[in-house]
């Protein structure tokens, strides 16, 4: 592979690149140390040898397992990043040929949030917005959300709008001043930056703003929701003076925005990380949804919420039952949901795992660590850097307890930990879809071949259920399918009449011009833009994918509590109480740590890294610290500091830059596996020793953004910080030298603009 | 009105048994992070009804349950001390949604007083003390439903 470029007709991204597509699509694909062998290990080591020997040691433990102890022995963690295909073979293979609920993906770190902020309000996960809100709306909301460095291409369409004759304006919620914070203010909007950990006061202060000012759309509020009275009565406490203390605000600033969102006609909102990976996550990410529905701002033109996905194919593993979830968006405590599974795939329904929510990512550690989870296969992912509390993650994967396999393209910080590790195929060595955070499908066909032995994780898994011969209640072959097109074809059935419902697509379609976003169906043969034009929700006690929860425990609501609120279609408005952060800064750590990401680096820069201009563009790891505690502290822009946390520490270089008085920002991306001669963790640089084991009562999202830090200067670092200058991380005062840009590339204005899939300017598209 | 007496006593007692004994199970499973942050947070919902429960106390006087009129027979003396392990973890569970029915019920009986009374204060506290004490008993069987599986099953 030696190149990508755009497709212009594309609904998705209208042929746009980020810098990652640009320079970070192929160059891994021919980088010299591709796993192209398994590896077992051996004497201590690994060391490499055939799949047949290989699988071999992986069928014998499992084997073993299962006849000893059952199921309960086997867990599985999965990525954002295979094909659809991939995750539901996977799904099949542990819930209906295995039979273990353990079962999840790194989605648990970036997206879970989303999906359960989806299924608390509207009852089933899935974007109801577009991205094409962003050429209807007059404003657009962006809650802790650096748009313009997690998702370029995306801003790039919103900056066409804001720099047009007629631009929406821009509320930015950020405890950073962003390129996103600095076209806030530019666009006449406001940018908040709430105290790390206070989001919901934030939310509430926003949501008892629409109340007070009769902003609520009452007449759509009362026949399209349920809730309201009690949303009014929790957020009534958060005057904006009370929210101004508690989140170091100025109440004015708060008013002003929340009258921007009660004023306009059209409100697109964004929600991410700052939000998901932050204190009470969930609840503050349904306050979005909740600000939304108080106005009657769903399913129309400019009236988007997209409760954004970190990683390409997040989606997949949500809707296909990979990370947690059952197949087809199914609520595993709806007998008939499971029993429709149990069908599809001809096995008993007992063996379905259904006594309680699939097991999330965090728990799955939790076993491992306590030695009931004696076997944990890792595909595509790397949790040694991207989990949080480092040390413990490397005590779960290194106990002789635990029978760790590992498949990746390349050898990680996790793979030399594993006692066997597989070579897979990447993307454009094998053919699968993925569908993206508006719901658009796309397929991915196979253009090489994969290196040496390396094989796609659709054929190594199997290859896994062969070796095991796992089979349904008549003898057959399980999963019964061997191809891509196969596996998305069985996917299709298993998605039709659910909301996610993919059964009008075929490989064929998706070969056209451009994506097309689900539900496609005899309703809906082009797709569809947006949901819920009608205002009718899946929130039915049959349909519905979750019978909700209690926001700030996380205590499970009842099918029969369910049932008595008789939703019929109706949305929820769900609040909860501002509680404090978990950790908060004290005498010995005054300072608060929050951890996120650069524009030019991805996850653990497994494939990033092996660009020359992305690894050059952003080399090494640093911390961000403000003005103010720079001077306090005697510390310089590039000064090595030492920053700890009760867990651990890192020493990095120092970037004076644009995060908030009081905290500590740090990228997560980098770990050990690139630094010649130093042992793994001899020189400790990643951001996640110093996090915290913590998540979201309800999305089971761990807490990056939310710990106590304290930072001392070890010495002078003879130059700058190696943070890139042209994002988030510019310094503030110092002269620093740009950031440069990598080898040329080429782009075009089009000289027509395409007819796109659905335009909703278009009448009768399948757009409204 | 002795008997209301006894019972304003007997739920500020409970409440007061509920709220240390999760205190205890959280800092004892203190590396099952949910466990740990959750009691805390529960435990708090019990300190505020019991300082809520301060006024009332001295307008109707407050009997413990040793001295009043109906004295104790099923003691409900709260884990002094937890247990540990996957087992551990789900009697202790078990064991506090046993306190936090006492708690509900108490506040039932209570509840069913400030009708009689016309007390419109005690109402909405044991209406509201009632609701977060079913929060209470959802998120504990929540919990002892996801890890029953594992603790009986596969666990050492």
């Amino acid at each position: 592979m030696v190149g990508v470029r755009g497709r212009p007709a594309d609904v998705a991204n209208h042929g746009r690149l980020g810098p990652k597509g640009l320079y970070g699509s192929t160059a891994w694909a021919s980088s010299p140390d591709r796993l192209t062998r398994p590896m077992v290990r051996g004497g201590g080591r690994l060391v490499e040898t055939d799949w047949g020997h290989a699988m071999g040691r992986v069928v014998e433990v499992s084997r073993r397992l299962l006849d000893s102890k059952g199921p309960l022995t086997h867990g599985f963690y999965t990525s954002g990043q295979l094909f659809l295909e991939e995750y539901y073979t996977l799904a099949v293979i542990g819930k209906a040929g295995l039979g273990t609920p353990h079962m999840d993906g790194n989605t648990r770190l970036c997206t879970a949030t989303a999906a359960a902020a989806f299924k608390e309000s509207f009852g089933v996960d899935g974007q109801p917005g577009s991205y094409t809100d962003i050429e209807f709306c007059d404003s657009i909301f962006l809650f802790g959300h650096n748009m313009a460095e997690t998702q370029t291409v995306l801003w790039a369409r919103v900056l066409d709008r804001t720099r047009s004759d007629d631009p929406p304006r821009i509320v930015c919620v950020d405890p950073r001043r962003t390129v996103v914070a600095k076209e806030a203010e530019r666009t006449g909007g406001v940018h908040l930056a709430p105290r790390v950990g206070t989001n919901l006061a934030l939310m509430n202060g926003l949501t008892r703003e629409l109340f007070a000012n009769g902003w609520v759309d009452e007449d759509w509020v009362a026949r399209h929701t349920i809730g309201r009275e009690d949303l009014e009565a929790t957020v009534d406490p958060y005057s904006p003076e009370r929210v101004a203390e508690i989140c170091g605000v100025l109440a004015d600033d708060l008013r002003r925005a929340a009258r921007i969102f009660g004023e306009s006609e059209g409100v697109l909102s964004t929600v991410l990380q700052g939000f998901y990976q932050s204190h009470q996550a969930t609840a503050a990410s349904v306050a979005v949804n909740n600000l939304h529905l108080l106005r009657g701002m769903v399913g129309r033109p400019g009236c988007g919420i997209l409760q954004m996905n970190g990683q390409p194919t997040a989606q997949n593993a949500r809707e296909c039952g990979a990370d947690g979830d059952l197949p087809g968006c199914r609520n595993w405590d709806n007998t008939q949901h499971v029993a429709e599974l149990a069908g599809l795939w001809n096995v008993d329904p007992l063996t379905i795992p259904h006594w309680a929510p699939p097991t999330h990512a965090m728990q799955i550690f939790d076993y491992a660590d306590s030695g009931s989870i004696e076997l944990l296969w890792i595909s595509g992912t790397n949790p040694v850097v991207s989990m949080p509390e480092s040390a413990r993650i490397r005590r779960v994967l290194t106990a002789e307890s635990c029978f760790v396999v590992v498949q990746d393209l390349f050898r990680t910080e996790t793979t030399e930990l594993a006692d066997v590790v597989f070579p897979a195929a990447g993307w454009g060595e094998k053919t699968g879809t993925f569908t993206n955070a508006n719901r658009t499908v796309h397929l991915s066909e196979k253009a090489v071949d994969p290196p040496g032995e390396a094989k796609s994780d659709l054929e190594i898994f199997v290859m896994y259920a062969d070796a095991m011969g796992l089979t349904d209640q008549d003898g057959a072959q399980l999963p019964g399918w061997r191809t891509p097109e196969d596996a998305f074809d069985a996917w299709r059935e298993a998605s039709r009449g659910r909301p996610v419902d993919y059964s009008g697509l075929s490989y064929d379609k998706l070969r056209g011009p451009t994506g097309i976003p689900w539900p496609v169906n005899e309703n809906a043969p082009q797709g569809t833009d947006r949901l819920y034009g009608d205002g009718v929700f899946p929130t039915d006690t049959d349909q519905c994918e979750t019978y909700g929860h209690d926001l700030l425990t996380g205590g499970t609501v009842t099918e029969q509590e369910h049932r008595a609120m008789a939703p019929a279609g109706r949305a929820f408005l769900k609040g909860a109480e501002y509680v404090p952060p978990h950790e908060e800064p004290s005498d010995d750590y005054p300072l608060l740590y929050t951890t996120g990401r650069t524009v030019y680096q991805f996850h653990t820069r497994t494939k990033t890294n092996r660009s020359r201009s992305l690894r050059e563009a952003a080399p090494d790891a640093w911390v961000e610290i403000s003005g103010p505690d720079a001077d306090r502290l005697g510390i310089a822009e590039g000064d090595v500091v030492r920053v700890e946390s009760p867990r651990g520490s890192i020493e990095v270089q120092v970037r004076v830059g644009a995060v908030m008085e009081g905290a500590v920002f740090a990228p997560f991306h980098y770990g050990s596996w690139d630094l010649e001669n130093v042992g793994p963790y001899e020189r400790h640089r990643q951001a996640n020793e110093l996090t915290m084991t913590v998540w979201d009562p309800v999305s089971k999202q761990p807490y990056f953004k939310t710990a106590a830090c304290r930072v001392t200067k070890v010495r002078a670092g003879g130059g700058p910080a190696p943070a890139p200058t042209t994002a988030a991380s510019a310094p503030v005062g110092a002269d620093v030298p740009h950031t440069a840009g990598g080898d040329l590339t080429e782009s075009r204005v089009l000289d027509e603009t395409p007819a796109y899939l659905n335009d909703p300017s278009v009448p009768g598209t399948g757009g409204a | 009105m002795p008997h209301l007496a006894t019972y304003v006593g007997l739920v500020d007692h409970s409440e007061k048994t509920l709220a240390e004994s999760l205190r205890v199970v959280g800092k004892a499973q203190a590396q099952h992070a949910d466990v740990f942050h959750t009691c805390n947070t529960l435990a708090a919902m019990s300190d505020k009804h019991r300082a809520l429960l301060e006024p009332i106390v001295r307008r109707y006087g407050e009997e413990s349950g040793g001295e009043a009129a109906e004295p104790e027979r099923l003691h409900a003396a709260g884990l002094a001390e937890a247990r540990t392990g996957a087992l551990g973890l789900l009697r202790d569970l078990q064991d506090l949604h046993v306190l936090a029915s006492l708690v509900q019920t108490s506040w039932t009986v209570v509840l069913q007083g400030a009708q009689g009374l016309r007390d419109r204060d005690l109402l909405d506290l044991a209406e509201n003390a009632g609701e977060d004490t079913a929060r209470q008993l959802s998120w504990l069987n929540t919990m002892m439903k996801a890890t029953a599986p594992q603790a009986l099953i596969v666990a050492s």
